[in-house]
């Protein structure tokens, strides 16, 4: 009898178990769902344009057939270019004529309206052939042309990623660098990472030496100090570098000041350059350096310091050996904030930075806004997002530093 | 509490020279009959001799914090391999003259020596005292090894022997087997005696401990004051000890300095500070007592009879100028009262039992005086009396004191216990 109650108790309280810890899950379902619908689908279906792109595909479903049966290599015979005008008929029939064309043109720049002419041809039914094409797109006389359409038939695609990079597949079937007047991303790529790096280190010269203070002072003082640091936080980033056009522009405050201090003798092209870009990202960043130094300083105990001196250790042994360890984390943690941050720059280096100091968020914008390349800008996302997590990742697992913990 | 098993571990850490590294055994016999105690080589001891019974001297020490005395003319000598604690209510300035001594407060006025010498322009880590502090102030990010080797590694001691000195520090406190572990994986008494073992593994020659075992819960804290009792017993080591518990104070030190509003009101052995305080602070802020106010009627010689507010009347040793007329604070010590009429009592009063607790070792008797004030007395435990009932009270003239009232900071203290 009693056996029987203990085992039906037990049941009873493994399946409570089992409920309970599926229960906070079952709350926090709509969250997760929102953010699988808003946040990670979009997110997985722009990156995956990177690497899908069936529009040349689709658009050419005979010329694909005929070149499987055509030499693997320059330009194909007459059967391949029949079907490629009966596609293009086709197409144009159908209304993706220009959507194919302004596809096509981004693997082989200057072949839109070439093609488009193709199109018009084939479009008149007069007998179409190879020459007859050829002399209408020069273009598709060319060696390298066919490799590119070859190329382009692949639904999945490495082209747009290798072009991240200014690489690309060669006649040869390897992988070689892009013509130099074409390449461009590594060079933007390189400056988002070295503006990152310097607006990071301008930010830890600032916020280290004021963090130290602000834990060392009264707590009102430190109160004011960090409302002094908060209060341009707390304004739209846009209104922030309108401010420092104002202030940075060639008759603007701070050339003023400059001029009359007599620092310098004539007025600082600070405006749309590198010195005005790097000086209001700064500013930007500042608390997002500052408040994860200033959390941890604040915690390292005044009697470890004092521990530390009385054990015989000098001062700067103290900083070195008890401080600097104990804040490393809310160093770190500040700086991998801001140069994450920093990498995704668009707003600023668009009004406060000159031609040459457009980074790669600004070039990303440009391809979905202007070119409406998105596949290339979901390349460059893809590139950009990995490098990130790469470097959270890299800091979290062989640095021991955990930004969420920081909070 | 401490069993005989940790206590020979002690002293094996020792014999094999754990914190003196010149093995001497003769230091913990030579604290204890007075002269030289010394972890110092043994060249320095003849110089040492003279300075042992001012092995630290405060004179004429104050300290200011704006227009706020928090140090008021301190003179105090501290002898070689003594045991002093620094006893008193928080903000009696005992952690501010600590904190004087390690160097991290420079006094206002007044000269602090060490061993003879001036520490007046002398940084904290030049001074070469251990601290250990109430929070324990273990590096966290630093393994418990690391720690004990920390002072070691800043002096430059060659790596090949900072390591067995670690060893042996920890073995002495009984953390070999954590030695690899983080501060934060260990309890607080364990943190606390990594702390220690971090204080003493340099040999210095004085250790200042700042309310070391507050954060500990009470069956910890006599096991530490016990331990730390022993170990500075060992090593024939100074150490300055501050604490706002009495009993911690009196279960250790061979002297205490009572604080009180800046200043020392009154410094001996427990002993002397328990049955002759020279204040009726110190009354009763050690030990318990029973508080009463009168008026003094006469004095004769040591002597006074004093007047209870209700006429009743009782000699008492007078402490301090008394003059008839003035008001005084009495105080008897609760074992000191004698129930039902001992034979000793030179004052006797008829009570009735208000209550009774019981204490295992002894019971707690409440009795009302005819006046309405309730004394608490130290009875029997086998003593059985009701409520109610009618008793004898009498204590001898010697044990009842009469201090100059109005020097009490605290006045609806009857009856006053630790303060702990």
């Amino acid at each position: 009898m009693s056996s029987i109650a203990i085992s039906g108790f037990k049941t009873r309280t493994i399946a409570t178990d089992r409920s309970d810890s599926l229960r906070p899950l079952a709350l926090a379902a709509p969250l997760l769902l929102l953010l699988a619908f808003s946040f990670g689908a979009p997110i997985v279906a722009l990156l995956s344009r990177a690497v899908y792109e069936p529009t040349i595909a689709n658009a050419l479903p005979r010329t694909v057939a005929a070149l499987r049966v055509d030499s693997a290599r320059g330009v194909p015979g007459e059967p391949v270019f029949g079907a490629f005008a009966a596609d293009l008929k086709e197409a144009q029939a159908a209304g993706a004529i220009y959507e194919f064309a302004k596809t096509l043109n981004t693997r082989l720049p200057g072949a839109r309206s070439q093609v488009l002419r193709v199109a018009r041809l084939a479009g008149q039914d007069r007998g179409v052939t190879k020459e007859a094409i050829i002399k209408a797109a020069p273009l598709l006389g060319e060696d390298q042309s066919w490799s590119a359409i070859r190329t382009g038939t692949n639904r999945f695609t490495s082209f747009f990623l290798l072009s991240a990079f200014d690489l690309r597949w060669t006649d040869q079937g390897t992988i070689g660098a892009v013509p130099a007047h074409q390449a461009v991303f590594t060079r933007v790529f390189g400056r988002t990472f070295l503006i990152a790096t310097l607006v990071t280190l301008a930010t830890l010269a600032l916020a280290f030496p004021l963090a130290y203070v602000m834990t060392n002072v009264r707590p009102v003082i430190a109160g004011i100090v960090l409302v002094l640091v908060l209060l341009p936080f707390w304004t739209s980033i846009l209104v922030r570098t309108a401010a420092w056009t104002v202030i940075l522009q060639k008759y603007g405050l701070l050339n003023d000041l400059l001029l009359w201090l007599g620092v310098t003798s004539e007025r600082l092209e600070l405006m749309y350059s590198r010195t005005g870009l790097i000086i209001a990202m700064t500013h930007i960043q500042l608390p997002f350096t500052l408040l994860p130094i200033y959390s941890v300083m604040r915690a390292v105990q005044t009697s470890q310091l004092r521990a530390a001196q009385s054990l015989g250790a000098r001062p700067f042994t103290v900083f070195r050996r008890v401080y600097l360890p104990q804040v490393m984390p809310g160093v770190l943690a500040g700086c991998l904030l801001t140069f994450i941050l920093c990498l995704g720059y668009y707003i600023t280096p668009v009004l406060i930075g000159g031609a040459s100091d457009q980074l790669i968020s600004n070039f990303i914008a440009n391809y979905v806004n202007v070119e409406l390349n998105w596949e290339m800008a979901a390349a460059l996302s893809f590139v950009l997002l990995v490098s990130t997590l790469g470097l959270y990742v890299t800091m979290t697992r062989y640095l021991g530093l955990d930004l969420f913990k920081m909070g | 509490m401490i069993s005989t098993g940790q206590s020979s571990s002690l002293r094996e850490a020792l014999a094999e020279g754990a914190l003196s590294s010149t093995g001497e055994q003769g230091a913990v016999a030579g604290r204890k009959t007075g002269t030289a105690a010394t972890s110092k080589p043994a060249a320095g001891r003849e110089n040492a001799k003279q300075t042992d019974a001012k092995f630290v001297e405060f004179i004429d020490v104050e300290k200011m914090y704006g227009h706020f005395q928090a140090v008021r003319r301190l003179n105090l000598s501290i002898g070689r391999g003594e045991f002093l604690t620094f006893l008193g209510p928080s903000g009696s300035g005992k952690t501010t003259t600590l904190n004087m001594l390690a160097g991290f407060e420079r006094p206002s006025q007044g000269v602090i020596t060490l061993d003879g010498k001036s520490v007046d322009r002398l940084p904290p880590y030049d001074r070469n005292i251990g601290m250990v502090f109430q929070n324990y102030a273990l590096f966290p990010h630093m393994s418990v090894a690391d720690n004990v080797a920390f002072p070691l590694s800043v002096r430059k001691v060659p790596k090949a022997e900072i390591g067995p000195r670690v060893t042996r520090a920890l073995e002495m406190v009984r953390l070999e087997r954590f030695r690899d572990r983080k501060p934060t994986q260990l309890s607080g008494g364990q943190q606390q005696r990594v702390a220690l073992a971090r204080a003493l593994v340099f040999q210095p020659a004085l250790v200042l401990m700042d309310e070391p075992l507050g954060a500990l819960d009470k069956k910890l804290r006599e096991h530490m004051q016990i331990e730390l009792k022993q170990i500075h017993e060992m090593l024939g080591v100074t150490i300055v000890y501050v604490t706002h518990d009495q009993s911690e104070a009196l279960t250790m030190s061979d002297r205490v300095a009572i604080f009180e509003n800046g200043a020392i009101v009154q410094i001996g052995t427990p002993d002397a500070l328990y049955n002759e305080p020279a204040t009726a602070f110190v009354a009763s802020f050690i030990g318990e007592n029973n508080a009463l106010d009168g008026i003094v009627e006469r004095v004769e010689g040591d002597q006074c009879l004093v007047t209870l507010p209700t006429g009743l009347k009782t000699t008492a040793m007078a402490i301090g100028d008394l003059c008839p007329g003035a008001p005084v604070q009495l105080a008897v010590r609760p074992e000191r009262i004698a129930s039902a009429g001992g034979d000793h009592s030179d004052n006797r009063f008829q009570a009735t039992v208000d209550g009774r607790i019981y204490h295992g070792d002894h019971q707690r008797l409440l009795a009302r005086l005819p006046s309405g004030q309730v004394l608490t007395v130290k009875i029997s435990p086998d003593a059985t009396m009701a409520a109610g009932e009618a008793i004898d009270l009498g204590w001898r003239t010697a044990d009842c004191r009469a201090f100059p009232a109005g020097v009490a900071p605290d006045g609806n203290t009857a009856n006053t216990g630790s303060v702990s």
